[in-house]
């Protein structure tokens, strides 16, 4: 690392602002989420560290329902690692950016590699930009400390949220806005539409497991998309 | 097994598959195919993500006046391929599903 100190602030800052824009969603998520563990009869302690531990926002709610439900520790564990099998497509997303990273990079980027830290990140990883290492982690940090502190507020003050507003909202919005302009060509958008199609459909399956499945078909559908546009 | 252990066991898995590629990143060689189909990642995920949240309304398909949700996606899409800016499309995703709900 022989890059100048500015300019890392500067790349961990923009992950930081790529990232905030979600908090409007995150926040009012993780204060439910902190609430639900409390009703599920996880002891504040626990709920909290969960949040830091475990820290995948959905994972952790399936997590606190079937503590509450009484289910075997085995199946809770097969669940959350089934909710968070997209996660390994990120991974594999990410990885050839992070190649020449020291490992100590690689655990903690790993650590921070949720579906927001991602999605704020990786316009800026696919162009290149320099020291997006320092962007995802911006992105990363931003999202954990927001959620850490979410989860306290609704492990110690409960839930006092204007459910009219359907903040939550701001999640797909954020998400709309960062996949739209990644639909530059019709292979493009005929991957999304597979994605969506696909995503619907298979929505009623268990564990997010519908999602995960219709990120691989869209995938397989960019795979035969790309050998027909071959010469 | 106890809460701790179901704790730090989901945690473990979980920090396990976001590393997994990552670890393996200059270790291995994926074939051709499945470099070639990365690029398409972030479409393919955060589409899957985002498109039950705008399409279903209690599980079922609506694109109708009953969905509000569905039609501040088609103007945060719109507002989103017009300029670039993400506050922007959340600002007017709200404001159309605000609006709607008023009507």
């Amino acid at each position: 690392m022989t890059a100048p100190e500015p300019s890392r602030a500067a790349a961990f800052l923009l992950g930081v602002r790529a990232l905030l824009p979600m908090y409007l969603g995150v926040i009012p998520f993780g204060i439910i989420y902190g609430v639900v563990a409390l009703q599920s009869g996880i002891p504040p302690l626990a709920a909290v560290l969960m949040s830091s531990i475990v820290f995948a926002g959905s994972a952790q709610f399936i997590l606190a329902q079937l503590v509450g439900a009484g289910a075997p520790g085995l199946l809770i564990v097969g669940a959350v690692g089934l909710v968070n099998l997209r996660h390994a497509l990120y991974s594999a997303s990410v990885a050839p950016m992070l190649g020449g990273l020291p490992r100590r990079w690689k655990i903690l980027l790993a650590y921070l590699l949720t579906d927001e830290a991602y999605a704020a990140a990786i316009p800026h990883l696919m162009s290149g930009a320099a020291r997006g290492h320092w962007i995802l982690f911006g992105a990363g940090f931003a999202l954990w400390a927001g959620w850490q502190a979410a989860t306290l507020i609704g492990v110690v003050m409960g839930a006092y949220l204007p459910a009219d507003l359907s903040l939550d909202f701001a999640l797909p919005l954020t998400f709309i806005a960062i996949v739209v302009p990644l639909l530059t060509d019709g292979r493009r958008i005929a991957v999304a539409v597979v994605a969506a199609a696909l995503a619907v459909l298979l929505e009623a399956w268990p564990y997010k497991l519908g999602l995960f499945f219709a990120a691989l078909g869209a995938l397989a559908a960019a795979g035969i998309l790309s050998r027909w546009s071959r010469p | 097994m106890s809460l701790t252990a179901v704790i730090v066991i989901t945690g473990l898995l979980t920090f396990a598959i976001r590393l997994s590629f990552i670890a393996l990143e200059g270790r291995y060689q994926p074939p051709g195919w499945f470099v070639q189909l990365l690029p398409f990642v972030p479409i393919a995920a955060l589409t899957a993500l985002v498109a039950p949240e705008l399409l279903l309304v209690g599980g079922r398909l609506s694109v109708g006046a009953d969905n509000p949700r569905f039609w501040a996606g088609v103007v945060a899409v719109v507002v989103a391929a017009w300029r670039r800016s993400v506050l922007l499309t959340i600002g007017c995703g709200f404001a159309a599903l605000w609006l709607m709900r008023l009507l």
